[in-house]
């Protein structure tokens, strides 16, 4: 049945549009959305409910809608709970009912309907529990299935999203007749202003028609968002929803660029997330009408008045031909009368006595008016087809408009304020006092007719504007007069059931059980019966539960309490928030100066943090593991490079800089002389071990440190703490250098004399932890002979940019099978057949002890966690100690995580005695290895134990041995 | 989406810094030898912390600034800011 009149609206009817719903086509115009275009072609049922899978219509024209979700677009478009009364149709658009099956005319799921009185308040709760605790496992699958709400798209999503910060002084949330005004006054004032508004058509009321001297105010809005737009200092959106409101007066908004096209122009993205610093900030917000409850009160063909007015006089749709208006206020009789030249309409105010002006209106144009006059059940299956109204006839209808007063929309102001204050009165909460900078201006305050917001606009962006310091200019308000009486009267006590939050189907029932049964605080309420707790977040339904638990406990409304309001106001797409960081550009990425080398000699790589690192080399068809074994072989026979660019590199410097060490670390550092590096171990504030590394003395008053890859941040930061805040009188200064050097690490037998054809004669002598500054092409590379590996070995820091060049040298001077890169795999093979711990062993639970370096410390007690490392769970010998690994059958690969037991059959219960750090196969022995903590493990040399891994489905017999595995009198690094 | 003035860079958005807690707890001594107690200084100190309501003092570290560590004042209630120094400014521990 096409429901569009012959003219009137703002829909542009020579720009005509198909879109299908639900697999059938229709017609809309451009300017449609997809709530008005369906209602033109008489398309009432478009969704079925939540719980009790009954069919919904539609119920408002905006963002507040509880009942008309639908799923917009197909395949990776797919957006689940759009609601069809903000959807803008363009050709092509598709769209598809939710939580109905097989359709949602007819729908299996509707059986619910008939179990309701099974499925009450905490019916999940109290059903789903047996047996014992797993019971909400058992069934949670399957009811979430029969309770969905649409289907998020699986594949990724193909849209562009942008994130833009903006600043301003002013933002104006909400363009009606109150943002409008604060817009002007701001504007005229030459502050900086950001206007927004979530929908389409900027105006507020003025754009929804449910306005008295219409024309004089759409004349008035459109002039002066004219002039707004031509100022450089004004910025205007429409289609942008401020969704929350943080600290420091920063405002998160999502502008729908081109989600209301149908195709994306050239570089627009799909939605923009804009964060907006504004020093002061207008909340003009306006007000959501309120349902009225009667049984039945969910049926298609019900919605607010206030809509059915804007889909009249903006969309030019009459959705139905006998109009029956139920109303508590004033604001319903104007739009009894602009339907009145279209259908029949009666009127059925609750109040005894309407102003005698707005009956006489009535009668002029034929609007039946019942006065005193209480609905108590619409009556219909699927559609309203007719209203019981309480001592009087039934009446026939297929329209059905409710006005129940206007519930402020707070949102945002309660993110950013006290707690919203309720006016009796008015039978609302107004906004609380601002805790950031904002003023409150128009419904959303409290003003419901329209010169009232119009002033209190002006005014408010006068005070904002004040507030920052500039003289506020002013503005000439258009003269309107008032709509009537806004304030409601009583809601009447209803009966049946009724729904109070149509989007989770709770009703008064279930409130009235669940007060009952105790849930008295308005917080525990909602979480019981799910009131508010929808995708709508009741802002149709809180106030009404509100005033009706209040009602049945013979309390206040304040005393039953407010709901907290949190971000987002309004669903917001995930693309949106996460905007181009997406894929690699989630977080930034560190390469090494080394990194094309790695590429190009086809490193395989890794994530380390931020950092690519290279894993192994592989050769022709060579596995990651083979390639490792081979790499790792190489350095015992020959040579190897390792990139290690990723260490962590402080320069130290000043003339306490040795103190300092000898603070930081726990072994003796007051020793050292310059051209000498050594190993250090440092510990946390609590006792345990903290990090490891090198450090060189280049100078007596300058040090070389290195840390791990991990912990470079940590430590330095720790570090900068410790010279700033814990010892200031320290003459230190220390730069971090990590980026600033390239690392190669030069291992092997061979490496020596792989090394001399670059730096000849200055490394010949260069001892066993000696350091050397040479002169490499004019600049300093900085060459120190120490080893992770247990080979003859150096590391050699050359300044980033000749990092690449440097190794290319290196393999132009050795014939290229003599010296091969070796990646990290390779590395921590080498480091376990020596026994040496890395961040896989320093794990931040680990005592010097624990790793076998107890006689490192000094008995000085002058180092950081000296105290705490003496506490008695630290020092207890029952804790878990480094151990080596072997399976008993070498071939037995064991795996790091494995918890280490003394039983020896599998899934026997047993405790752990602790686990496997780090495993490998290890070339040098030709067999398995690990290490690993076991409780007591450095007296438990050559017992057998066994690695359990359930989760593997292996238990292998291991022999507990030294964790150093090969050449443990270290002959080799010091050859 | 608070911000922090650093003594050096001005008014900067607090994601640049690192948080690491109470700035009015006073560090015990390094060589406290032994005094790993339960009651004890140290142990007081890492581990009974104070979650105070209101005006508080507080380490930032502008890790991705100039790398100071500040001691900001800050109400832990509005999440208001209310000053910031140089840490290394403050009183000198011995």
């Amino acid at each position: 049945m096409n429901r569009r009149l012959p003219d009137g609206g703002r829909i542009d009817r020579t720009q005509p549009v198909r879109f299908r719903f639900n697999g059938k086509e229709y017609g809309g115009f451009l300017g449609d959305t997809l709530a008005s275009a369906l209602l033109a072609n008489g398309v009432l049922l478009v969704a079925r409910s939540f719980k009790y899978h009954r069919p919904r219509g539609i119920w408002s024209a905006g963002a507040e809608e509880p009942n008309a979700l639908v799923t917009v677009g197909t395949g990776a478009r797919r957006e689940p709970n759009t609601r069809a009364t903000t959807v803008e149709i363009y050709d092509g658009l598709v769209a598809n009912s939710q939580n109905a099956w097989p359709s949602v005319g007819f729908d299996i799921g509707a059986i619910n309907n008939l179990l309701s009185r099974f499925f009450s308040a905490g019916f999940y709760y109290k059903t789903f529990m047996w047996p014992g605790a797993r019971g909400w496992r058992i069934y949670e699958h399957f009811i979430r299935r029969a309770a969905g709400m649409g289907k998020v798209a699986k594949t990724a999503d193909p849209d562009r999203y942008e994130r833009i910060e903006a600043f301003c002084d002013l933002l104006i949330v909400g363009s009606g007749p109150a943002g409008i005004a604060a817009a002007q006054t701001a504007a005229r004032s030459g502050v900086r202003v950001i206007l927004v508004d979530e929908n389409a058509e900027h105006g507020g009321s003025i754009a929804r028609g449910a306005i008295d001297h219409a024309s004089e105010l759409r004349e008035w809005a459109s002039g002066a968002l004219a002039e707004l737009a031509g100022l450089p200092d004004v910025t205007v959106l429409s289609r942008c929803t401020a969704f929350g409101y943080y600290d420091g007066n920063v405002l998160g908004l999502v502008e729908r660029v081109s989600d209301h096209l149908a195709a994306a122009e050239e570089g627009m993205p799909r939605q923009r997330h804009w964060i907006v610093r504004a020093r002061q900030v207008v909340l003009a917000t306006g007000a959501i009408e309120r349902p009225l409850l009667f049984a039945n009160n969910d049926l298609p063909g019900i919605m607010s008045a206030s809509a059915a007015h804007c889909y009249l006089s903006e969309f030019a749709v009459c959705p139905g031909g006998e109009v029956v208006i139920y109303t508590n206020n004033d604001s319903a009789y104007s739009t009894a009368l602009a339907f009145a030249p279209h259908a029949s309409v009666t009127l059925v105010d609750t109040r005894a006595e309407p102003a005698p002006k707005l009956l006489a209106a009535c009668r002029r144009a034929d609007v039946i008016v019942r006065t005193g006059a209480v609905i108590r059940r619409a009556i219909g299956s699927r559609r309203v087809r007719a209203v019981a109204i309480e001592n009087y006839a039934n009446i026939g209808c297929d329209l059905l408009l409710t006005a129940g007063g206007w519930t402020p929309t707070i949102a945002l102001h309660s993110q950013a304020g006290g707690r919203p204050v309720y006016a009796a009165e008015s039978q609302c909460f107004l906004p609380g006092v601002a805790r950031e900078s904002w003023v409150a201006a128009g419904a959303c305050n409290g003003a419901f007719d329209t010169p009232t917001c119009l002033e209190q606009g002006r005014f408010a962006a006068t005070r904002a504007i004040e507030a920052i310091g500039v003289t506020p200019a002013t503005i000439v308000i258009p003269a309107c007069t008032t709509r009537g009486d806004m304030i409601p009267g009583p809601q009447p006590v209803p009966h049946g059931k009724c729904f109070v939050d149509m989007q989770n189907d709770v009703t008064t029932d279930d409130l009235d059980l669940a007060s009952r049964e105790g849930y008295r605080s308005a917080e525990l309420l909602k979480r019981y019966t799910t009131l508010g707790m929808g995708t709508d977040q009741g802002k149709t339904s809180n106030v009404n539960a509100l005033s009706l638990l209040a009602k049945s406990r013979s309390e206040s409304v304040p005393d039953i309490g407010v709901t907290t309001f949190r971000p987002p106001y309004t669903a917001v797409t995930m693309g949106a928030i996460a905007g181009r960081k997406q894929g690699r550009h989630i977080l930034p990425t560190r390469v090494t100066p080394l990194h094309n080398w790695n590429e190009q000699h086809g490193a395989l790589m890794s994530d380390a943090g931020l950092w690519k690192r290279a894993l192994a080399y592989p050769r022709g068809d060579e596995n990651r593991q083979a390639a490792a074994i081979r790499e790792a072989a190489h350095v015992r026979s020959a040579v190897g490079t390792c990139d290690v660019s990723t260490l962590g590199k402080i320069d130290i410097q000043g003339p306490d800089a040795k103190e300092f060490l000898e603070r930081l670390y726990v072994n003796r550092w007051s020793n050292i002389k310059p051209g000498k590096a050594r190993y250090g171990v440092m510990l946390q504030d609590d006792g345990f071990v903290f990090d490891d590394g090198t450090t060189s003395c280049l100078d007596e008053n300058h040090y070389f440190m290195t840390t791990t890859t991990d912990r470079a941040e940590p430590v330095l930061r720790n570090i900068e703490y410790l010279l700033q805040v814990v010892w200031p009188q320290l003459r230190v200064h220390v730069c971090d250098m990590t980026d600033q050097w390239a690392g190669i690490a030069v291992a092997g037998p061979r490496s020596r004399e792989s090394l001399q054809p670059l730096f000849a004669d200055a490394i010949t002598s260069l001892p066993f932890m000696g350091v050397v500054d040479v002169s490499y092409g004019g600049q300093t590379v900085r060459v120190v002979r120490i080893s992770f590996s247990g080979e003859l070995g150096y590391e050699v820091y050359a300044p980033s940019g000749i990092g690449e060049e440097l190794v290319q040298e290196l393999y132009l001077k050795n014939d290229s099978p003599g010296i091969a890169p070796y990646g990290l795999d390779a590395m921590d093979i080498l480091r376990i057949e020596k026994g040496h711990v890395t961040g896989a062993e320093i794990d931040g639970n680990r005592t010097l002890a624990d790793l076998g370096l107890a006689r490192m410390a000094r008995s000085d007690n002058r180092f950081l966690g000296a105290a705490m490392m003496k506490r008695p769970g630290l020092v207890d010998d029952r804790r878990p100690q480094l151990v080596g690994l072997e399976p008993l059958d070498p071939a037995q690969a064991i795996s790091a995580g494995s918890h280490l037991v003394v039983e020896s059959r599998p899934r026997e219960p047993s405790a752990s005695l602790g686990e496997i750090s780090s495993a490998c196969f290890s070339p040098a022995l030709n067999r398995h290895i690990g290490l690993g903590f076991l409780r007591g493990g450095e007296g438990l040399h050559d017992s057998i134990v066994y690695a359990a891994n359930p989760l593997g489905g292996t238990h292998i017999a291991v022999r507990v041995v030294s964790p150093h595995f090969f050449d443990d009198k270290g002959e080799r690094l010091r050859g | 989406m608070i911000r922090i003035p650093c003594p050096h860079c001005g008014l900067r958005d607090h994601s640049e810094f690192t948080y690491l807690g109470d700035a009015t707890v006073s560090r015990p001594p390094d060589d406290d030898a032994g005094d790993w107690t339960s009651g004890s200084r140290w142990s007081h100190y890492l581990y009974a912390r104070d979650n105070p309501r209101g005006i508080h003092e507080e380490f930032w570290h502008h890790g991705w600034g100039c790398r100071a560590w500040l001691v900001v004042t800050r109400n832990t209630a509005t999440h208001e800011v209310i000053d910031s120094k140089l840490a290394r400014e403050r009183e000198v521990q011995s």
